[in-house]
C-alpha cells in the first residue's frame, strides 16, 4: 500500500504541521509552507487536519497509488490530471489502485498539497513528519522524493473508507472520481498573484531611514528566483538604516522579514533559521502566511500596515473559519 | 565578550515588544555579557517551569527570550485581547525571575577534539596569524571554560563566549561550502562546533567524534545555552574509539 514516485517534480517532501517546541535547541520548524491549505486537504478525506501530507511545488509529481485511496488536492492549482482526466481541487478524490496522478501547466499558487486519507507510515522525528531537508530528519527518509520511492500509506481509515464507498459505490466501472462538494473558498485564502501583505512594524523598524521606510509602504516587491522554502528574496528599492551596526542575533520566525546590509529583504518562511542577526523591518501577519506562501517566484507583492489588534482578530478569524469548514466537512463525510 | 564593567542592562527593566501577532520578544540589554545573560537564562528557566495556556515556545537568545504563542488558544479561553493577557503572564514569570537567584548552571560538557591533521585544515593558519606555534594554539583552545550564550543558526549549533583573544582569527575570505560534521572552528572572537554539515566559514583548526545533534534522542541537542564547555585534546586513536557516528 504506498505511492509510486514515477516522477518526483520539482520538489516534493512530506509535510505536517511542523515541528514545534525545539528552536531553542536550533531546530527548524519547516512544514507546510501553505498550512491552512494542507489543514484544509486533511479534512476533506477526514485526517486530523494535523496529519503528513505531500507538499508539491509548482511542477508536480507522477504518482501511481498502488492501492484503493481517497484523496484531496489544496492550495495552488497545478492542473491535477487523474488517468488523463482533468481533477478539481479541494474535493475528496477516490481512485482505485493503478490509477496514475500527474500535473500540467501551474495555474494559479506554486504549492499544491495532497492528503491521503489514513496518510502515510513513516515515522515521527521530534514529534513531527515533516521534512527538515537540511538536517536529514523527518518526512520520507529526510529528503525529497525521488522517482522510484514507494512512500508507504497507512490505508483507509473506517471514515475514509465509509466516504470512498459512498463516492466510488454508484461507479463500478470506474477507475476514479470526486465529491460534488467542497468547502466555501470565502473561508480560506485563495491563491493571488501579486497580493498586498498585511505586517505588523518589526522591532528594528525604527533603525531604517525615513525612505527606506517610506519604500517599504509604497514600492512593489518582486520575489526572486532564489528564493525557497528557507525564505522569499526580494527585490525591489534598496533599504538602508541610519547607522548601519551590527545587532545581536536573536529569535526570527515564519514571516519575519529581514534586511541585510546589501539592502535587499528577505521574508522568512517555513525552513526559517531559528536566529539571526539582521534587523527586522516587518513581520507578516498569520492570516497572511498562505497567501505570502503562494506568491509564485518573479511575482511582485506590496506591504500594508495594520495594528496588532487587527492583526490578532484575523487571526481567530481564520481559525473559526476553519472550524467551520471542519463542521461542514465532518457532517458531509458522516453523511456521505 | 564578557565585560563587568559596563552591565547597565542587567538591573535596567526587561522591556516587552510584539513580533507579529503570535509573539513577543523580551529584551534584557543590547551586549553579549554575563549578568544579562544570567537574566535570560532566568526567564528561561521559570517560562519552562510555568508555562502560560497557550504557549507554543521560547527561545532564548543573547540578551533576549522570544516568546512564540497561539493567540486562537487564548481567545477559546475568553481572553479578547492576547498580547495583553500573555504580557500580564510575562510580567508575573519576570517578577519570579528577577527574585530568583539564578546561579550559572553547573553542567559542564567536555569536547574531545582531535586537533589539526586532516580534520584540522586551517590550525596551521591560525598559528601564523596569531604568532603562536600550533602546540600553543592548542593549549589556549583547550585552556578554560566557554559558555554557550545560545543556541541557533544549525540544529545545535552553539554560541559560545570565552575564546582567548590570543587565537581570535578572522573568519576565511571564502567560506567552504560544505563545513564536516563536528568540525571545530574559529570566527573572530567566537568558537564552536559544526553539528552537521552546512556551509561556513570559520577556520578549521579539529574535529570532535562527539554528536553535538541526536535527532532520535528526546533533548537532540548535546548543548544547551547556559551549559559550560571545556574542549581536551584526543588523540587519533582516541578519537576513533571515542567516535559517535560516520563521517
Amino acid at each position: 500500500m504506498s505511492f509510486n514516485i514515477l516522477s518526483p517534480g520539482l520538489l516534493t517532501t512530506v509535510q505536517d504541521l511542523g515541528r514545534h517546541g525545539y528552536q531553542k535547541q536550533g531546530i527548524l520548524v519547516s512544514g507546510a509552507m501553505d498550512a491552512i491549505a494542507l489543514r484544509v486537504a486533511n479534512l476533506l478525506v477526514g485526517n486530523p487536519e494535523d496529519s503528513a501530507g505531500l507538499e508539491i511545488t509548482y511542477l508536480g509529481p507522477r504518482i501511481r497509488f498502488e492501492a484503493d485511496h481517497l484523496i484531496a488536492l489544496t492550495g495552488a492549482d497545478l492542473s491535477p490530471v487523474l488517468n488523463g482526466e482533468r481533477v478539481k481541487m479541494a474535493r475528496p478524490v477516490w481512485v482505485r489502485r493503478g490509477s496514475v496522478l500527474e500535473f500540467s501547466t501551474p495555474r494559479s499558487g506554486i504549492r499544491a498539497y495532497l492528503a491521503v486519507a489514513g496518510s502515510f507510515a513513516i515515522p515521527k522525528v521530534l514529534g513531527s513528519y515533516s521534512t527538515y531537508l537540511r538536517a536529514e530528519i523527518g518526512g520520507f527518509r529526510g529528503r525529497a522524493l525521488k522517482t522510484g520511492d514507494l512512500l508507504p500509506c497507512i490505508g483507509l481509515t473506517p471514515q475514509g473508507h465509509k466516504l470512498w464507498q459512498a463516492l466510488a459505490g454508484a461507479y463500478p466501472a470506474k477507475d476514479w472520481g470526486q465529491a460534488k462538494w467542497t468547502p466555501d473558498p470565502q473561508l480560506y485564502p485563495q491563491p493571488v498573484a501579486s497580493p498586498v501583505i498585511r505586517v505588523l512594524q518589526g522591532p528594528d523598524y525604527e533603525l531604517f531611514t525615513e525612505s527606506s521606510q517610506h519604500d517599504f509602504w509604497h514600492q512593489e516587491f518582486t520575489v526572486t528566483s532564489d528564493s525557497d522554502r528557507m525564505g522569499y528574496r526580494l527585490q525591489g528599492p534598496a533599504l538602508f538604516r541610519d547607522e548601519p551596526r551590527e545587532l545581536l542575533s536573536s529569535a526570527v520566525t515564519f514571516g519575519t522579514i529581514q534586511v541585510p546590509p546589501e539592502g535587499h529583504p528577505i521574508a522568512l518562511l517555513a525552513d526559517h533559521q531559528t536566529t539571526g542577526g539582521y534587523p527586522r523591518i516587518a513581520q507578516v501577519i498569520t492570516a497572511d502566511f498562505s497567501r505570502l506562501a503562494q506568491v509564485p517566484l518573479g511575482q511582485k507583492i506590496r506591504f500594508q500596515r495594520i495594528s496588532l489588534e487587527d492583526a490578532q482578530c484575523l487571526y481567530i478569524k481564520q481559525e473559526q473559519d476553519i472550524q467551520q469548514i471542519k463542521k461542514s466537512l465532518q457532517f458531509k463525510i458522516e453523511n456521505a | 565578550m564578557e565585560n563587568p564593567q559596563r552591565n547597565p542592562s542587567s538591573t535596567a527593566a526587561a522591556h516587552l515588544a510584539p513580533v507579529g501577532d503570535s509573539g513577543l520578544v523580551v529584551q534584557f540589554g543590547d551586549a553579549i555579557e554575563l549578568p544579562t545573560h544570567l537574566r535570560v537564562q532566568a526567564f528561561s528557566a521559570c517560562l519552562r517551569e510555568h508555562p502560560f495556556p497557550g504557549l507554543i515556545e521560547y527561545v532564548p537568545a543573547f540578551a533576549s527570550v522570544t516568546v512564540y504563542y497561539d493567540p486562537w488558544v487564548l481567545s477559546q479561553a475568553g481572553r479578547y485581547n492576547p498580547y495583553e493577557e500573555v504580557t500580564h503572564f510575562i510580567h508575573d514569570l519576570l517578577r519570579q525571575a528577577e527574585t530568583r537567584k539564578e546561579k550559572l548552571r553547573s553542567k559542564v560538557v567536555e569536547i574531545p577534539v582531535w586537533y589539526g591533521g586532516k580534520f584540522g585544515p586551517d590550525l596551521e593558519f591560525v598559528a601564523d596569524y596569531a604568532q603562536l606555534s600550533v602546540k600553543q594554539v592548542i593549549s589556549l583552545h583547550t585552556r578554560g571554560e566557554y559558555l554557550v550564550y545560545m543556541i541557533g543558526f544549525a540544529p545545535g549549533f552553539p554560541y559560545i563566549g570565552g575564546l582567548n583573544e590570543k587565537i581570535a582569527v578572522p573568519r576565511k575570505d571564502k567560506p567552504r561550502t560544505k563545513v564536516p560534521a563536528g568540525s571545530v572552528g574559529i570566527g573572530g572572537l567566537q568558537t564552536g562546533v559544526y553539528p552537521i554539515q552546512t556551509p561556513g566559514g570559520w577556520q578549521l583548526i579539529g574535529r570532535t567524534p562527539l554528536q553535538l545533534f541526536k535527532p532520535q534522542a528526546a533533548s537532540p541537542s548535546l548543548l544547551q545555552a547556559g551549559d559550560r564547555v571545556r574542549f581536551v585534546a584526543i588523540t587519533e586513536k582516541e578519537f576513533e574509539r571515542r567516535r559517535e557516528y560516520e563521517f
